[in-house]
């Protein structure tokens, strides 16, 4: 392979990346890290620099229609934002120190849970009921949005807000460990967790994803990890993947196909899996 | 809100919450233009890399030295900004992704400049906060 081989070929990769990662509700960086680092053998701290900086290409474009529909619940953003950059501080710290091998380990198992994810059935459990939590009520996080298929405005209460600064800091120590946007935690932290609506869930998940990762692709940067050979082709493959997906097709809902998609997930997990625990 | 939904600051949003709103938009339309921007210099930078070495468009032992580990290229400011001058390919592309980082860091600051604005004292701090980690980031990666 010629160098103007590979930069073409990861420039594909990352456009077939984007595109799934788009349909699938997942982001491009659970998709390409495997492709890079399995098939294209680029250096996995190289694969999750080059994504990480891709993912806030992704999450800066789709921030804009979620913001001026008003589904983001910007105050939430901002007070989960501390937790999740300095998780993602902590992630992006801790993969300098630890072996390659075992970055291949951990992005398996939170390749494979996150397949599984995919299967949850989201049940809303936001309420305008109940008093919402002392700090909830003190940084006045409580909302409300309207809702397309109801009609009309749908107030909801916040509430455990230190419940959600937790996981949030394990979502950007995710986000950072592995350079993956890690909405797939982001979002149960709130719809679950702090009982936010799934859509308001969605959009500041996606608005508080391009911060995250804007704190360890400092700190990969600054470290040298952030090869512009190969992030360059992958930032605008991924970007052009993950426009073209949600222009032409929206959101995947079909229940054959996102299983067929989660069963090769897995098999990919493993692969992830079996290649750190070889080590070589 | 229906499809004309330009009006943002509906009269649902806690009232001082519009600016906010108002100025995310308005934030949120300059990333996207930051965005395309950064990803143009990617691409111009990823053309030079090539215009400069013409001899990677054929031979395969440089694609190494380029993409395993101990792959020389420029990853502090003065380094990118000098071979920027000298209109180096992978400086250029450094640009980019160096731009791209940064402009969610924009995002956050120009937010603050809102909170102040409204005098809202807790999310000012809470904002500020977040700022001062972003920029402590490139810095723990220096010191590495």
């Amino acid at each position: 392979m010629t160098a103007l081989e590979f930069v073409l070929i990861c420039f594909f990769v990352s456009i077939v990346g984007g595109f799934i990662g788009s349909l699938l509700g997942l982001g491009g960086g659970l998709i390409v890290i495997p492709m890079l680092t399995l098939a294209l053998k680029v250096d996995i701290r190289y694969a999750i620099g080059a994504s990480i900086v891709s993912i806030i290409a992704t999450s800066s474009g789709a921030a804009a229609a979620y913001v001026r529909e008003r589904m983001t619940n910007l105050r939430v953003a901002m007070v989960l934002e501390i937790a999740t950059t300095l998780g993602a501080l902590t992630g992006g710290y801790m993969a300098g120190r630890i072996a390659g091998r075992w970055l291949f380990v951990v992005f398996g198992v939170v390749m494979a849970a996150s397949a599984v994810m995919m299967l949850r059935k989201r049940r809303n459990l936001a309420s305008d009921e109940g008093e919402g939590t002392p700090w909830a009520n003190y940084l006045r996080l409580h909302g409300s949005y309207y809702d397309g298929a109801l009609q009309k405005e749908v107030p909801y209460r916040v509430v455990r807000a230190r419940l959600g600064l937790g996981l949030m800091y394990i979502a950007g120590m995710m986000s950072g460990l592995l350079g993956i946007g890690s909405g797939v935690l982001k979002v149960p932290a709130m719809d679950l967790g702090m009982r936010l609506p799934i859509k308001v869930s969605t959009a500041t998940s996606n608005f508080m994803i391009g911060v995250t990762a804007a704190a360890s692709a400092g700190l990969y940067f600054a470290r040298g990890d952030i090869n512009p050979f190969i992030a360059g082709p992958v930032a605008a493959g991924i970007l052009v993947g993950a426009m073209v997906g949600a222009r032409v097709m929206g959101r995947l809902h079909n229940a054959l196909i996102r299983y067929v998609f989660v069963v090769v997930l897995l098999i990919v997990s493993v692969q992830m899996l079996l290649r750190g625990l070889k080590g070589n | 809100m229906t499809s004309n939904g330009s009006d943002a600051a509906s009269p649902s949003a806690p009232p001082e919450d519009r600016r906010v709103v108002r100025v995310e938009i308005v934030i949120s339309w300059v990333l996207r233009v930051g965005v395309v921007t950064s990803l143009a210099v990617v691409l111009v930078g990823l053309v030079l890399i090539f215009v400069h070495h013409p001899e990677l468009l054929t031979s395969t032992t440089r694609l190494q030295d380029l993409t395993q580990r101990g792959a020389v290229f420029p990853h502090t400011l003065s380094e990118v900004f000098q071979g920027a001058l000298r209109t180096r390919g992978e400086a250029i592309v450094a640009v980019g992704l160096l731009l791209l980082i940064l402009t969610p860091v924009t995002r956050v600051a120009v937010s603050i400049l809102a909170f102040v604005y409204q005098r809202d004292r807790a999310y000012t701090f809470i904002t500020l906060t977040v700022l001062i980690i972003l920029l402590m980031s490139f810095v723990i990666g220096r010191l590495e």
